[in-house]
């Protein structure tokens, strides 16, 4: 019927059966936390479960490393659950008659893995996420955040290549969802799995999600990194959703930064080349990088034209290498003060160096502007 | 015009039928009644073996060892020794075997009756009419067709039993493993779990205090049944009552029900704290 392009509300009149997920195609990359977003009823949860077919689709596919797990008999699904996915549940769905220790290993239990070689896993994995010493205790005895520790420990017992984590922290209260959430994002750049993120907070979804993907009714509406969903709503929709956000606190000195090709490199430009492309672009100061992207320094068009009439060819001598730099995860809000007294552009580099781009001042207020307006 | 619409038939026809049963598969309930009946016999006789003040010794033990109550054994030893003294020993022993006897067989008959009920919603919309039916008919209708297939006697008794007991451990069972979280069936899904691994490692434990309060319901109809199928010669504390009904002895009644409700005090404290232990 949706086929037909009848609406959504008239197939629930006249079947009594109404669309949970339509149409929504998107890839995960292996590694990143892809974070699905929307409001309750936003058909994010059916979704998540048709991935490892808690919820059967009716058409569409579903590939993991190739495999059309749509298609799979009912035993290769099971093989499949118990290799490739783990999930987390939004209410922890702890097994209430068996301890931390025997709910953890479940998985393996399931797998048929020999009991001392699933202990010493469970072990492992409880200790991964903090809960050693309560391996004995019953999940009612453990409070909330514990809880959901142990179904994170559960699922990543069977070491498995992709987590599913449904609403995971939304029943924790807040303070304890943030640990959470930290201790997610360094879990994952430990283990680097591969972990699909159900949530309906957008902040939750800004913080973790490498992408987000955005649902309503059922649809996708926009998919896209963090800032890019910020900066940029694909709809009214997705705008309204992120109204509330303080953008200076999601931008960053990577998202303000401009890219430029105006820079001069060591040993290979003199003072001359640089004096040219500093009046070809109009600035005064030019950023010097070796030729492996590393950052340098900066030379002024003062002292290019000075180094020019004494004849020199080498820049060497003229690099101001002590000025200020930022990282690219630095809030914008930061930038502004560093900013305040500095007469020229601030240089981005990485840690490892790496000169990605400058921020210059009139960018990056208007970037903050466009944020407070929405 | 009432008059002119014959009576529908419907006492004919199950006796046509019952009757079509007996002549053709009596022969086999007959055979089966023996041999059942002789292991009956049998294990009254080994119940009776040691002398009585022994077997209320062990019955005290294994009291305390599954109930953790001291007051509880207390009231098994002294109970069991009024009974004793009573002179009811026999009777009580006898009862006693057919409840263990028919509830065992309840069990092993229910308990997959009820898991296939709670997994099955065919199955449930057969099964549950039926127990409506068999838990309203009146206790007594089901001694008259037990006679014919199994003659007089104990094997009768249990058969009778078997249809009034069953309904309560069909009924809870189903019901503890309906009301398992959808969240842990989920979970249990999600981590590749076959029928099988989720039935015995997820649905059966959660459902045990369900089930066991089934299976307590269950003896105590088993109880009350065996005392009724007295009538159809099961003996034991059932026949005293008859006896003294039949006799006109209030004073030996009232002693064989006590007896009746001791019994049944102790099976049924027993049965709940082997719930609450399995919680």
């Amino acid at each position: 019927m949706l086929e037909k392009g009848i609406p959504k509300d008239k197939i629930l009149e006249k079947t009594g059966l109404s669309i949970g997920v339509n149409n929504a195609s998107f890839d995960v990359v292996e590694g990143e936390i892809l974070v699905i977003m929307g409001l309750s009823g936003s058909g994010k949860s059916t979704l998540v479960r048709c991935l490892n077919r808690l919820i059967n689709p009716t058409s569409g596919k579903i590939l993991v490393d190739g495999v059309d797990v749509a298609k799979l008999s009912e035993g290769e699904l099971r093989l499949f659950r118990q290799n490739k996915f783990g999930m987390v549940f939004q209410n922890f769905a702890l097994f209430p008659h068996r301890t931390v220790i025997q709910n953890t290993e479940y998985g393996l239990e399931i797998k048929g893995v020999d009991k001392l070689i699933r202990q010493k896993k469970a072990m492992e994995v409880l200790e991964q996420v903090g809960l050693n010493g309560w391996a004995d205790y019953y999940p009612r005895q453990l409070s909330g955040g514990m809880q959901q520790r142990v179904g994170l420990a559960r699922a990543l017992a069977l070491d498995p290549d992709i987590l599913l984590m449904d609403e995971a922290f939304s029943a924790l209260d807040p303070l304890i969802r943030k640990d959470m959430q930290d201790e997610l994002i360094e879990l994952q750049s430990r283990l680097g799995k591969t972990i699909v993120f159900i949530s309906h907070d957008l902040d939750e979804a800004l913080k973790l999600g490498d992408r987000i993907v955005l649902m309503k009714d059922g649809a996708i509406v926009q998919i896209g990194p963090p800032d890019e969903i910020l900066s940029n709503p694909a709809t009214r929709y997705v705008e309204k959703f992120v109204e509330d956000v303080d953008m200076s606190k999601v931008l960053t000195a990577d998202t303000v930064k401009r890219k430029t090709d105006d820079f001069g490199t060591l040993g290979h430009d003199g003072p001359k080349s640089l004096l040219r492309k500093m009046d070809k672009a109009g600035i005064s100061y030019i950023f010097i990088v070796t030729k492996n992207q590393a950052f340098v320094g900066m030379v002024t068009d003062e002292d290019a034209a000075e180094a020019v009439k004494k004849g020199e060819t080498s820049i060497e001598s003229i690099i101001r290498r002590d000025i200020k730099t930022v990282n690219p995860n630095s809030p914008a809000t930061e930038l502004l003060t560093i900013m305040k007294d500095l007469p020229h552009p601030l240089a981005v580099v990485t840690e490892q160096g790496r000169f990605t781009g400058v921020i210059i001042r009139g960018t990056l207020l208007s970037a903050l502007s466009h944020g407070d307006n929405g | 015009m009432m008059y002119s619409i014959p009576k529908i038939p419907i006492g004919k026809t199950i006796e046509v039928m019952i009757d079509f049963f007996v002549s053709h598969f009596s022969i086999v309930t007959k055979v089966i009644s023996h041999l059942a009946g002789a292991g009956i016999d049998l294990m009254i006789t080994a119940m009776l073996f040691p002398p009585p003040w022994l077997f209320i010794l062990i019955l005290t033990g294994i009291t305390y060892a599954i109930a953790r109550k001291k007051g509880l054994a207390l009231f098994c030893f002294i109970g069991f020794s009024l009974i004793l003294n009573l002179g009811l020993w026999n009777a009580t022993i006898n009862t006693l075997a057919l409840v263990f006897i028919s509830t065992l067989t309840t069990i092993a008959i229910g308990l997959p009756l009820g898991i296939f009920a709670a997994l099955n919603n065919t199955a449930n919309r057969i099964i549950m009419p039926v127990l409506d039916f068999m838990q309203t008919m009146p206790a007594f209708v089901y001694l008259i067709p037990a006679i014919p297939f199994f003659g007089l006697g104990k094997v009768a008794a249990i058969f009778s039993t078997l249809i009034f007991a069953m309904p309560p451990s069909i009924r809870l069972t189903a019901l503890g493993i309906r009301q398992v979280p959808v969240e842990l069936v989920e979970a249990a899904d999600a981590f590749g779990s076959n029928k099988w691994q989720k039935l015995f490692k997820l649905q059966i434990p959660m459902a045990s205090p369900t089930i066991m309060a089934g299976v307590n319901q269950t003896i105590m109809l088993a109880l009350s049944m065996v005392v009724i199928a007295a009538m159809i010669g099961a003996k034991g504390l059932g026949g005293e009552v008859w006896k003294a009904i039949q006799r006109l002895q209030p004073g030996r009644g009232f002693e064989a029900g006590l007896s009746i409700v001791i019994l049944a005090i102790v099976l049924d404290r027993i049965m709940q704290s082997l719930g609450k232990t399995k919680q």
